[in-house]
């Protein structure tokens, strides 16, 4: 079982290691020990990017064990949304951790100079970042500590962009080029404390309680994954395999949700980015599905002919959406351009465009001007001029960027257009308009991400079997699925193989370990990291009752018809009162 | 017949490990610290990846260091690995112009393919397979 806690001060570049058996004994892993440590680490009240602010990685107890536990939960208090931050990555850091053999890692304090640090088994080595802050790639970043360190092929490299230098609220952290902690600001986090990135790497040997029992329980979770449809799906065409099928049903937002169909979809469609420009999969530690696809963009030097780089650009659904039919870009090398920039300036992708759209409708409208853009027209589909505003944003060009530097809701909240900002407690929306379920879930989403709860995930289902599902209903349903998650993002495994890890498979994979865990009792322990997430949410500053419902949503049909703001509230203050229940 | 693991196109490979993980369960245990098989990217995901396990070559060099003889030539290609004579020098993985001679971290001692085919059993995108050598 996992029970080391490795604790870094950046102030004083000391690091020690805690025992915490307790801590996973209790609550797992992953969130579950993760949110446990931000109560215990992140004072009340404080300004997210000071050096109080607690940067937690946690994995959990089938990470480096079994197949898909490929991911990390990183915990902080966000500097976007001023409450609970929580972030989950793919890529090697999950099993990396694990061989290096630890559970959770906790970094405070603040470096006066730029650093990186290199941990393995060890412990920790603080090493001279100067010379990689202020460079205008991310890849290149990860690419000069990979040739720089050791560990290759058991490693993670983790590290920011210039935007989380800049200590954009919405700046990410890259883990091996093209993996993300997308939302909610880790990457500003990081920049705060001068911290450029982390290479994790180990090497470690597990033995098990019950190794016959251990080989045929994974057996039998590889088998089910390997035969399962969702294998297919995301290993052939990936996540970007929505994007049909949701403008189809109407609820794919496009040019700040003025529609939810996009006429360029087709263009931006996972099959069509496939056939095109597919140039490599890729799969996270320990996990055979590979979802993650990688297009290989061809683009010519202008000056110079017959000359052409190469970058390769991983592509998803949520950046399809937010930088694709948000900002009308019909054009996928477009498209492409969006991505690679975006990642290499190191922003959340979905915020990027969420704001950007607001953007483009205020000048629209005429609440903005061209020369609060820096002479910049924001028009759908020009992704030119877009790649400049993002690197305007990066570089808080003037007021303006600055307002769009510090997300939807803070620009608004001073130019206006507030109807149309697409936030939920501050963090910018998600790629869904299906039905009620989808923006009650998220409304109500610890993280307000379309993750929580999958509240998207229902109303697909009950669209398609075109049944009524009462309010009450929808709210109990978005709270059984969010605990649930919690025990998932415990583990830590993938939510794609979440139909494989049901309960009792759990149960049983506990078992192989030596550790007695009844599938009954995992339901409770779910909902208990739920509640634990939300007492810091309420500690924050956080009310159910206060969430802003942009108007937006209630004026753009979903395939349910037109939402009705009471119906949203009622739904929140359902919810509201399930997770304020006793246990 | 002697058998070796063949890498039929490295470029199926999609850096996911399951190889390796597999090896490492031959012991009953998780992890990678015992793993015979090895696969790491090419500088970069965006490059694809490389495979590194033990091809049984003919006249293999590994062998030819071993100064005490626990790395025997297997007939028909390859090798065999007697741990009780081996004396963890680390010669053998010098010597392997491929890189396919491992540490065991926990025996503290080389590790190479037994040619058990475990590992391909775990491949989904058929990297590597168990062949019979010629």
């Amino acid at each position: 079982m996992i029970s080391n806690v490795l604790h870094i001060d950046l102030s004083n570049k000391r690091f020690w290691i805690e025992e915490r058996s307790d801590l996973f004994k209790e609550w797992l892993g992953g969130i579950g020990a993760g949110i446990r440590l931000l109560h215990e680490d992140c004072p009340k009240n404080i300004d997210p990017l000071s050096p109080e602010n607690p940067i937690i990685f946690c994995i959990g107890p089938f990470n480096g064990i079994y197949p898909l536990a490929s991911k990390t939960v990183a915990v902080f208090k966000s500097p976007l949304t001023k409450n609970l931050g929580e972030s989950h990555a793919g890529g090697r850091c999950g099993v990396a951790m694990r061989m290096a053999g630890y559970g959770g890692i906790v970094i405070k304090g603040a470096s006066e100079k730029p650093i990186y640090l290199v941990i393995n088994e060890d412990g920790v080595k603080f090493r001279d970042a100067s010379a990689l802050w202020g460079m205008n790639s991310s890849s290149t970043v990860g690419r000069i500590i990979r040739e720089r360190e050791a560990g290759a092929g058991v490693r993670a490299i983790m590290r920011i962009g210039r935007a989380g230098e800049k200590l954009i609220p919405y700046a990410c952290v890259i883990t091996e080029t093209f993996r993300h902690f997308g939302r909610l600001g880790l990457g500003a986090v990081f920049g705060s404390k001068k911290l450029k990135a982390i290479l994790i790497h180990g090497r470690s040997s597990i033995r098990l309680s019950d190794p016959r029992l251990y080989r045929n329980t994974y057996d039998e979770i590889f088998n089910a994954v390997i035969k399962s449809g969702a294998m297919k799906k995301y290993h052939d065409i990936g996540t970007s395999l929505n994007v049909l099928p949701l403008n189809i049903s109407s609820s794919l937002p496009s040019r700040n949700l003025q529609a939810a169909k996009f006429e360029g979809a087709e263009l931006l469609s996972g099959e069509n980015l496939a056939e095109k420009f597919l140039g490599r999969r890729a799969a996270c530690a320990h996990c055979p599905v590979s979802c993650i696809h990688i297009a290989a963009l061809r683009i010519p030097y202008e000056n110079e002919p017959y000359f052409y780089k190469t970058k390769m650009i991983a592509y998803d659904y949520e950046p399809i959406y937010s930088l694709g039919c948000m900002l009308g870009i019909r054009n996928p090398e477009g498209f492409l351009k969006l991505v690679d920039i975006v990642d290499e300036l190191g922003l959340d992708a979905i915020s990027t465009g969420v704001i950007l759209a607001w953007a483009t409708e205020c000048m629209e409208r005429g609440i903005i001007e061209t020369k609060d853009a820096d002479n910049l027209v924001l028009k759908w589909g020009d992704y030119e001029t877009y790649i400049k505003a993002i690197k305007k944003i990066v570089n808080l060009e003037n007021e303006f960027y600055e307002a769009l530097a510090n997300g939807v809701e803070h620009a608004s909240s001073l130019y206006g257009g507030r109807e149309f900002a697409l936030a939920y407690g501050g963090n910018e929306m998600p790629g869904y308009h299906c039905g009620l379920a989808t923006h009650i879930g998220f409304a109500v989403g610890m993280r307000h991400s379309h993750l929580d709860n999958a509240g998207y995930d229902l109303d697909q289902k009950i669209n398609a079997e075109k049944k009524f599902i009462s309010i009450e209903e929808i709210a109990k349903a978005l709270f059984e699925e969010e605990s649930w998650r919690q025990i998932l993002s415990s583990l830590v495994v993938c939510f794609f193989s979440r139909k494989v890890y049901t309960p009792e498979m759990i149960s049983r994979c506990f078992s192989a370990m030596g550790i007695k865990v009844e599938p009954s009792e995992l339901k409770i322990k779910g909902m208990k990291i739920l509640k634990e997430k939300y007492k810091f949410k309420i500690r924050e500053g956080f009310s159910f009752d206060n969430v802003r419902i942009p108007k937006r949503v209630l004026e753009i049909p979903t395939p349910q018809g037109l939402l009705r703001e009471e119906d949203i509230r009622r739904g929140i203050s359902e919810y509201k009162k399930l997770i304020e229940a006793e246990l | 017949m002697a058998k070796r693991i063949a890498v039929v196109d490295v470029d199926l490979c999609v850096g996911c490990q399951s190889c390796m993980f597999a090896c490492n369960r031959r012991f009953g245990e998780a992890g990678i610290a015992r793993t015979a098989i090895f696969v790491q990217s090419a500088g970069g995901f965006e490059r694809g990846f490389i495979v590194k396990v033990c091809r049984a070559c003919k006249d293999p060099p590994c062998a030819k260091v071993c100064p005490t003889k626990a790395i025997m030539e297997r007939v028909g290609g390859g090798v065999r690995l007697d741990y009780k004579k081996c004396i963890a020098c680390g010669n053998c993985i010098l010597s392997c112009p491929i890189g396919a001679i491992f540490w065991d971290e926990i025996i503290k001692k080389p590790t190479v393919c037994t040619y058990c085919g475990y590992c391909v059993n775990y491949c989904p995108y058929g990297v590597i397979r168990l062949e019979e050598l010629k």
